[in-house]
């Protein structure tokens, strides 16, 4: 029996919404699970005092600092050359076998699972380049993990930026420098911050690339400088959910949340930057 | 077949001009004069090679990574591929596109983009140009009072004048018009072709167009195009009331096309 177009269509919007609602709920499920459980920890000596008897008491705050260190030096390396290479990527290279193979290359490196990054950057920064393990190798090696996804983004970016506007302004008298720099460029800052938010959250989350590179179990100072071993929110999360007995759960989550809770203000600043950014034209 | 603008001063000469997209070629082995002065129409059907013919003017085409382009153009007697940067050409070779395309900018700095580029600063200097250019494009009266706006704010009719003022604020020497009005209404076309019947006064005009009444109104001489060769090229009045080819005047009587 046929059923009428209404009723399919009604069944169709249904599977639809469905299938929405079976994106969201995972969300909202953890989302709430770690504010009821982890709501309890927060507290100003939990957010900035450092761990005490065993980091079973006392607070994160060398966690935090890591994570900020990292992020913050991962993307000063990696967002302006991601950056540059796209718009040498998108504007400047010509399309042959050569830019196809690197366009691949990049694509795949995106998929290169995050442990292997790891590796990658214990044998290149800490052994061989002899950066120990320590800020700078881990922030390097983030940085690495996240080029594909600054140079994927924005080149994306670039390439939503219509073609008409590149010929106007050619026709203009423009160079190839300035027809990018005053016609495109402008026009695909927001993606391009899209990208930078987008790296922020993998850099701020990912265990495996500092495991071998920077991460400390435990310090009993704040780092002094790029060549000092830190403590990272993710890898602390780790440590005391699996190999400190005894510790109180709120501690766990409240770590998790602190972790999901920076990650949200740095995106609401990039945010901030780049609707300001959207109006200024 | 060669087109020497007899008495008249050659503005740009164009010598055994080819162009090619991959292996389909868009135009056959071109010679025609372009005098100072004069506002050349070019008519013909689509893939006629009116436009390749248009884009090689001031270079446009090497933006094409498929295009190859053959022969000489001259532009004052120089080479514009061999004695020229492609960026001095184009402040000289000024170009009107089908479609209007007005930068996310204001008015003023649109009209600018071109000066700016070209390095100059000084905001008299510039807001002098923005006054001159959108005079002499009949634009001035309707946005002399919101000049901050931006460009993609006004009309269409409006938006293809802010890009003829544009291109002018370069001070070029020749314009090309690619299908400039085929998107505007009766009004705003009248308004262009007003436009370019004083420009005519100081500049060179090449015009593009499928609208063969709209070669009629506005063009000193016209040129039929058709399958990349130029059929016929003559004053404007010959080419209308007694063409010398058949195919030219089964196009212009709307026999094909």
């Amino acid at each position: 029996m046929r059923k009428s177009p209404a009723v399919r269509q009604k069944i169709g919007f249904g599977a639809l919404a469905l299938a929405t609602l079976l994106v969201i709920i995972p969300v909202i499920a953890i989302v709430v699970l770690i504010i009821s459980r982890g709501f309890g920890a927060l507290s100003w000596e939990f957010l900035f005092s450092m761990p005490r008897d065993g980091m079973r008491a006392g607070g994160i705050f060398p966690a935090i600092v890591g994570t900020l260190y990292l992020v913050f030096i991962s993307l000063l390396f990696a967002l302006p050359i991601g950056v540059m290479a796209a718009i040498y990527l998108s504007e400047y290279a010509r399309d042959n076998a050569l830019t196809r193979t690197i366009n691949l290359a990049i694509i795949n490196l995106a998929g290169v699972s995050s442990v292997v990054f790891g590796l990658f950057g214990l044998s290149l920064f800490v052994v061989f380049l002899k950066f120990g393990v320590s800020i700078i190798s881990g922030a390097l090696t983030l940085g690495i993990m996240t080029l594909p996804v600054i140079i994927t983004t924005t080149r994306e970016a670039l390439r939503a930026v219509p073609q008409s506007y590149r010929e106007v302004s050619f026709s203009l008298g423009a160079s190839r420098w300035q027809t990018v720099r005053h016609a495109v460029l402008p026009r695909a800052l927001s993606g391009i911050l899209t990208g930078a938010i987008l790296s922020i959250g993998r850099v701020a989350g990912e265990t495996a690339p500092i495991l071998f590179t920077v991460a400390a179990f435990y310090l009993p100072n704040l780092p002094q400088g790029l060549s000092d071993q830190a403590m990272a929110l993710p890898y602390h999360l780790y440590v005391i959910t699996t190999q400190i007995p005894g510790i109180p759960e709120s501690y766990r989550y409240g770590t998790a949340l602190v972790l999901i809770g920076f990650v949200l203000v740095m995106n609401v600043i990039a945010t901030v930057i780049r609707s300001k950014a959207g109006k200024k034209k | 077949m060669t087109a020497p603008a007899a008495a008249e001063k050659v503005k740009m000469s164009v010598r055994d001009l080819a162009v090619s997209y991959g292996r389909t070629p868009a135009l056959k082995s071109l010679n025609l004069d372009i005098a100072t002065g004069e506002i050349l129409s070019i008519i013909g059907p689509s893939n006629s090679g009116k436009t390749s013919f248009l884009r090689s003017l001031n270079r446009m085409n090497e933006l094409n990574p498929q295009a190859r382009t053959s022969g000489t153009v001259r532009l004052d007697g120089r080479d514009i591929v061999r004695e020229m940067p492609a960026e001095d050409l184009r402040k000289r070779v000024g170009m009107i596109f089908a479609m209007p395309v007005p930068l996310p900018l204001s008015i003023r700095d649109n009209v600018t983009y071109g000066p700016r580029m070209a390095g100059i600063r000084e905001a008299a200097t510039l807001d002098a140009l923005v006054e001159e250019s959108l005079r002499a494009a009949y634009l001035w009266d309707e946005v002399k009072d919101r000049l901050d706006l931006p460009g993609p704010k006004l009309s269409g009719g409006q938006q293809q004048r802010l890009c003829i003022a544009r291109s002018l604020a370069l001070k070029p020497d020749v314009i090309l018009y690619d299908e400039p009005c085929s998107g505007l209404d009766p009004i705003s076309t009248a308004k262009v072709e007003e436009s370019m019947l004083e420009l005519r006064k100081s500049h060179t005009l090449v015009l593009v167009t499928n609208n063969t009444k709209q070669a009629a109104r506005v063009g000193t001489r016209t040129a039929f195009f058709l399958m990349g060769e130029m059929v016929e090229i003559g004053p404007t009045d010959r080419i209308f009331t007694g063409p010398e080819d058949k195919r030219t005047e089964d196009y212009i009587v709307g026999r094909f096309g």
